[in-house]
């Protein structure tokens, strides 16, 4: 069966509890709701943060995001799948990022998730601003991101 | 073809975006940003470790050996740190 993945890129919170409840309600098939949420965190390194600024290329981020989640239904059995982004200012505690995978069994349900987690972090088109009491500056990305997205890589 | 720049590859140059007319010998994306470049100080600085930015045309991603004939648009930005 087919699904259509839900995207959104957004400046507004969301509510996790209800997004998940979203994908496994009226239904019989679905054995699995898997969900990942990012956070702020309040230090980066060891320096405290006031808050994140996210910013991101209008239309890629959708595009590339459907990308990523037609690749991981293509691979994965999954009866439903959630994805949102936020930009703008987020402050320590705030939600970032939510991807919620259903399918009718745990193991598609996790793979498919980290598989996204992984490919976000890595080539959707937003990019982290930290904000400190010494003003403003890029996060860096992370090798090891990129290790974790390149071991879906198929050979 | 317009070019959009994001993060600090933006700064650096000082707009979102712009519209260029490159000559047609620049045919690929990293003679592009050579010949961007060459436009002054703000875009060397931006573009002074190549292999560094990421390139994408018509919101896909792309490589930097890729060709830029019939590109509708193309963005310049730093490694992605989303997620």
């Amino acid at each position: 069966m087919s699904v259509a993945a839900t995207i959104r890129i957004q400046e507004a919170d969301f509510d996790v509890a209800q997004e998940i409840a979203q994908l496994s309600k009226g239904r019989t098939d679905v054995g699995a709701v898997v969900s990942f949420t990012g956070i702020c965190r309040g230090t980066e390194g060891s320096e405290p943060i006031a808050a994140l600024r996210l910013e991101h290329y209008p239309g890629m981020a959708e595009a590339e995001i459907k990308r990523q989640a037609e690749e991981a239904m293509s691979r994965w059995p999954l009866q439903g799948l959630t994805i949102i982004h936020r930009f703008g200012r987020i402050a320590p505690g705030e939600n970032i990022v939510l991807v919620v995978t259903a399918s009718s069994h745990r193991q598609a349900a996790f793979q498919a998730a980290e598989f996204l987690m992984d490919y976000l972090k890595t080539n959707a088109p937003f990019w982290k601003q930290e904000e400190s009491a010494r003003g403003t500056s890029w996060i860096e990305a992370q090798s090891h991101d990129d290790a974790a997205a390149a071991r879906w890589t198929k050979s | 073809m317009k070019v959009k720049y994001f993060a600090w590859v933006r700064e650096r140059i000082g707009k979102a975006e712009e519209t260029i007319e490159p000559p047609a010998s620049v045919r690929t994306v990293d003679e592009l940003m050579a010949w961007l470049s060459g436009r002054g100080e703000a875009y060397a600085y931006a573009f002074e470790k190549p292999k560094v930015i990421r390139a994408a045309i018509d919101h896909a991603h792309v490589k930097a050996d890729a060709a830029i004939s019939g590109a509708r648009e193309i963005a310049f930005f730093p490694p992605m740190t989303g997620g």
